[in-house]
């Protein structure tokens, strides 16, 4: 984590990967999310932050669908979100997701949960599969642990395996919920510095987390969120350093003591 | 100081004597609270005074292989009744020069079974080898071609065709049931309510009443001149009975997977058909092996209720048996071989998913 990467981005390179225009979403009356505008280009990093409640996870589960907006428009990938499941799905395909709680599929291997993905969805021979599965789970310096069930390996070792088997998918997005506060202190930091290495390679990502050192180190930008609304979104110096808002200063505060 | 340490991790290091060999055995298990060894002194007591005149009844005094004049004069069981009896027992009504047929087909099921028993006998080639199984044995009981004699399917009887609507209606009501359960979760409003209306039917009327419909009620709304093989009516009832079960039982294990494993299957890009079969069905149906096999070791159980539509399972042939005026008091003998053969086939199943969960490592 002491590898400081280049903070910066250009954003006026390429055009967004992800578009949220006017986007509201309600839980029966429960306004969760309203007027959020988001555009995230391709290769940038974004930080989520909020208290809890505040309508993070609903927002990044909105992007891959896990979620149903109700109002306004989410374009990934120049794919408009609506009710055409093949959409979904192709949307589904190129956005990798890592979930708080890992979700691995318990009955499967580690090996043969990286393989599912690719096989069944990308259609790539099971050899091929196989073979980029190593790949990740060698770069997540797991490999040894091909055969083992999820059961059997530890939290940090899952969350290792989760991130790699979203890799597999080649996807051109990642998502990550939460994806280290259900670790123990202790594994925390192998799974910052896959997340890390990511980065490096110019993975765009959107990441609900609320390690600031993560935040400091790799966001291009951090978002603020409560109440169901972005309040504030700025680089992590800014952000840090001079908040404007009055619910962020309380905030940060709060988790920086 | 230190050697007195020493001596006591020795001792220490064994068992006490009592807890190994046959003493601590019985010790362990049988006395090893005050209640245990009262209610071991009882069930002890209970056998001596049971055990004795059961045994001669049924070995010392019993007669095997006799004729029904001989049973008469012994105080013993009369096993006569069976053996002299079996063919009838077993294989009912199907011409008799024929019998070797029933008992090829019924050799071919227990083959198989013993296969499917085994996982490391688990391929696509076990899977043909059912499927040629089954043309066999129908193609053996029915006849009509390579010069076997035809056989209407109304002279099947006894233990073939106990074991045909146990097979066919355990096998097919179990896909069935799997997808009532999947419609019944379903968010199309069209197919759920279709699935729990069916469901809740299903389970409304007794498979009594199921058979009676069949038999009775359904061929008044065929045209006339079409007729349905009765078996075949049977075999529907009993299939949609069960399947109704199992439904509810697979719906049990669908809300125990965590929503997590759907939300990762999803974000994978996983259909709706392949998130089912590869992630949630797996788990699912291993979760709900031991109520599943409940269900199906009843259903094995309940098609002797065909008994009232006028099929000649093994218990009608039994039946039948003791109406004969020759062997009338022997009933008790009979009922205990049937129930000896249900036992084993429900005891065969029970051991069957005991297995199965452990080689799932549920
Ligand atoms: N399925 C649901 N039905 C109704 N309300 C929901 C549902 N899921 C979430 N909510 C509510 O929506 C709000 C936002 O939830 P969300 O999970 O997005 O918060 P969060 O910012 O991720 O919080 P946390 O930091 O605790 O994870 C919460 O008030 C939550 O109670
Ligand atoms: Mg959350």
């Amino acid at each position: 984590m002491t590898e400081q990467t280049a903070n910066t981005f250009d954003a006026s390179s390429s055009e967004p990967i992800i578009e949220i225009i006017d986007m509201h979403k309600w839980y029966g009356d429960f306004h969760v999310l309203s007027d959020i505008n988001l555009s995230v280009e391709r290769g940038e990093r974004i930080v989520i932050c909020g208290p809890s409640g505040s309508g993070k996870s609903t927002l990044i589960r909105c992007i891959n669908r896990l979620e149903q907006h109700q109002r306004g428009k989410i374009i990934v990938d120049n794919i408009e979100l609506s009710n055409d499941l093949k959409n979904i799905e192709k949307i589904r395909a190129e956005v990798g997701m890592v979930f708080q709680h890992f979700n691995l599929f318990p009955h499967l291997t580690i090996l043969e949960n990286l393989t599912l993905g690719p096989i069944w969805v990308r259609k790539e021979p099971k050899k091929e599969a196989e073979e980029t599965a190593m790949y990740y789970l060698n770069k997540v310096q797991i490999a040894e642990q091909a055969k083992k069930y999820p059961g059997q390996l530890s939290g940090g070792q899952q969350q290792r395996v989760a991130i790699a088997r979203s890799l597999c998918m080649k996807p051109k997005v990642m998502l990550f919920d939460e994806p280290t506060s259900a670790l123990d202190p202790e594994m925390v930091k192998e799974v910052l510095d896959v997340m890390i290495d990511l980065a490096q390679e110019g993975m765009t990502m959107l990441v609900v987390s609320h390690e600031m050192g993560f935040a400091r180190s790799v966001a291009h930008r951090v978002l603020f969120m409560d109440s169901g609304q972005i309040v504030e979104q700025n680089t992590p110096e800014e952000f840090f350093h001079n908040p404007q808002n009055e619910r962020t200063q309380k905030f940060l505060s709060q988790i920086l003591h | 100081m230190s050697q007195q340490t020493t001596q006591h991790r020795k001792y220490e290091a064994r068992p006490p004597i009592a807890s190994v060999g046959v003493i601590g055995w019985i010790r362990q298990n049988l006395f090893n609270s005050p209640l245990n060894s009262v209610l071991t002194i009882i069930i002890m007591a209970g056998l001596v005074q049971l055990l004795p005149p059961v045994t001669k009844w049924a070995f010392i005094d019993s007669v095997w292989f006799t004729s029904a004049d001989v049973c008469k004069d012994t105080s013993g069981a009369c096993w006569s009744v069976i053996s002299q009896n079996l063919r009838f027992i077993l294989f009912g009504f199907y011409p008799y020069d024929e019998h070797w047929r029933p008992i090829t087909s019924v050799l071919i099921l227990f083959g198989l079974f013993w296969l499917s028993y085994y996982r490391q006998f688990w391929s696509k080639k076990l899977l043909y080898g059912w499927l040629v199984g089954l043309v066999v044995m129908g193609v053996l009981m029915k006849g009509g071609i390579f010069g076997l004699v035809p056989v209407e399917t109304t002279q099947w009887s006894g233990i073939s065709l106990t074991l045909l609507l146990s097979l066919f209606g355990l096998t097919a009501a179990y896909p069935l049931g799997v997808m009532l359960a999947l419609g019944r979760r379903s968010t199309l409003p069209a197919v759920k309510t279709l699935c729990v209306i069916y469901i809740e039917l299903i389970r409304g009327v007794p498979l009594i009443s199921l058979l009676f419909m069949s038999s009775v009620m359904f061929p008044l709304f065929l045209p006339e001149g079409v007729t349905i093989d009765k078996i075949l009516r049977a075999q529907v009832a009993i299939i949609l009975f069960t399947a109704a079960y199992i439904a509810e039982v697979v719906r049990g294990g669908l809300q125990a997977i965590p929503k997590g494993q759907y939300e990762a299957a999803e974000a994978l890009g996983l259909e709706y058909g392949l998130k089912m079969r590869l992630i949630i069905l797996p788990q699912a149906l291993k979760v709900v092996i031991p109520p599943t096999v409940s269900i199906l070791i009843s259903a094995f159980k309940d098609t002797s209720l065909v008994i009232i539509i006028g099929l000649f399972d093994i218990m009608k042939t039994t039946k039948t048996t003791l109406a004969n005026p020759e062997w009338m008091g022997f009933s008790t003998e009979a009922y205990i071989f049937i129930a000896i053969l249900y036992f084993l086939g429900c005891f065969s199943m029970s051991n069957f998913s005991r297995n199965l969960e452990k080689t799932l490592k549920t």
